[in-house]
């Protein structure tokens, strides 16, 4: 397995000693832990645990109350924005405009994230997720399972080494939650980092699994 | 089901790809939608045509009162969209993608507010010159007036960008909106009635007009920052 990115550093995402506050109460403090290319790290816990939290701390959506994340080897604050564009986040809203179709929610998505392609990757990647023929329609009218699909064809596309997963098996059916895990095993294979919040069992083919409980 | 593309292209961000990504998107969404555009515009017309119903059709008295009428009808105009610019986006997600971009939150802020300003200011600006004939004003204070609202109405969208991106997130912020927007609004209504008002009693609109110019580029260096700033706090 060899690191996708240019740059020496290897693909390696370090949380030190984080703990985050919301309002008064301690939501969780002490968290430690490594992903290296090619790892899943599974986080788990009851609802309310700051599982969402957690994952968006590490994004940097929110500010942690202590603690360090280190992106290959650098404090995350010092260069956000090669933080930002080696990490896509798939959170709980889908970020997707209901008057535009899928095709254009996708192509607009990719732009965001200052990714270059053509319509017709995107057209691959709708109809590898299942929506080739659904790709012209307004989002609105399209079903939550395939919305959520928008999202996998916009994470295939996305060249970013880390990917931070909030609940991605929601609303997919059988065939979706497949696709996905078929998705996430090709992005291990090739030297990425992953990191999910799931109460699911996720079990990819390739790459290592480890789990983070959350108390 | 058949492999998607290998990944091969690296995300890079630029200020220019934040603001034509997100002037084409919303006026996409606008173009999909354009009712919202059209209440602007729609309004403005209506609120300018009552005034002379009101208040009775005296030439005199309307070109006097016209320039200020005209000034408070585009500034409510323009508020009109304002409590959406952002709140469709921090409800669906957007706001949150936006700021992990790479692209830079100046880049994104700004295309934002130009997209409304192109679908709220710039019709406006437009049309004045028709409701300034509705209230007898001579063609060269037509023209000030035109020009005071094409430097005005984007300090408005500025303006008005940045108080959204503040109310974000707070219960009736809609409310609050109004009570953050409209007395910031106040100064550029103020030199942009003021222009088209001197220029119609013969003394030189130039300081008013250039007074709106310095607000603008103010506003246009400052603003798109403090844009940002506050999606990040609001999506914190």
């Amino acid at each position: 397995m060899t690191s996708r990115h240019r740059s020496g550093a290897p693909d390696v995402l370090q949380v030190r000693d984080l703990a985050c506050r919301r309002g008064p109460a301690l939501l969780f403090s002490g968290i430690d832990f490594e992903v290296a290319g090619g790892e899943l790290l599974c986080v788990r816990g009851p609802n309310g645990c700051g599982k969402t939290t957690l994952l968006r701390c590490v994004t940097g959506l929110t500010r942690p109350d202590e603690g360090t994340i280190l992106w290959r080897g650098e404090p995350a604050q010092t260069d956000p924005e090669r933080m930002r564009s080696g990490t896509a986040y798939a959170g709980h809203l889908p970020s997707l405009k209901d008057d535009l179709s899928a095709e254009e929610n996708l192509e607009f998505a990719l732009r965001l994230r200052g990714v270059a392609t053509t319509a017709e990757e995107r057209r691959e990647a709708l109809a590898a997720v299942g929506l080739e023929k659904r790709r012209r329609i307004p989002a609105r009218r399209l079903s939550a399972g395939q919305r959520r699909r928008i999202g996998l064809a916009r994470l295939a596309l996305d060249p970013a080494d880390l990917w931070v997963l909030d609940e991605p098996l929601t609303a997919l059916d059988d065939a979706g939650q497949e696709l996905f895990v078929d998705l996430l095993d090709r992005h291990l294979a090739g030297g990425g980092l992953a990191l999910a919040a799931t109460h699911h069992r996720l079990a990819p083919a390739s790459g290592v699994v480890r789990e983070l409980r959350l108390a | 089901m058949s492999a998607p593309t290998p990944k091969r292209h690296q995300a890079s961000g630029s200020f220019s790809g934040g603001f034509s990504w997100a002037m084409a998107r919303d006026l996409r969404l606008a173009w999909r939608h354009p009712d919202e555009a059209v209440l602007t515009v729609a309004f403005f017309a209506l609120v300018a045509s009552l005034f002379p119903l009101g208040i009775g059709a005296e030439p005199q008295l309307l070109a006097r009162i016209g320039p200020g009428v005209i000034w408070v009808g585009a500034l409510l105009a323009a508020f009109l969209a304002l409590p959406g610019l952002f709140a469709a986006d921090y409800a669906d997600g957007s706001l949150e993608q936006m700021t992990l971009s790479p692209h830079p939150a100046l880049g994104w802020a700004a295309g934002k507010v130009a997209a409304h300003w192109i679908v709220s200011g710039l019709p406006l600006t437009l049309l004045s010159p028709l409701i300034g004939l509705q209230y007898g004003l001579a063609p060269d204070t037509l023209g000030v007036q035109a020009l005071s609202l094409l430097i005005g109405t984007p300090v408005l969208s500025l303006l008005g960008g940045a108080c959204a991106a503040l109310a974000l997130g707070a219960r009736g912020g809609g409310m609050l909106l109004a009570l953050l927007a409209l007395p910031l609004f106040v100064p550029v209504l103020i030199f942009g009635a003021g222009a088209a008002e001197a220029q119609a009693t013969g003394l030189s609109a130039a300081p008013h007009l250039s007074l709106l110019g310095a607000a603008l580029i103010a506003a246009l260096v400052g603003l798109p920052v403090a844009v940002g700033a506050a999606v990040r706090i609001a999506v914190d």
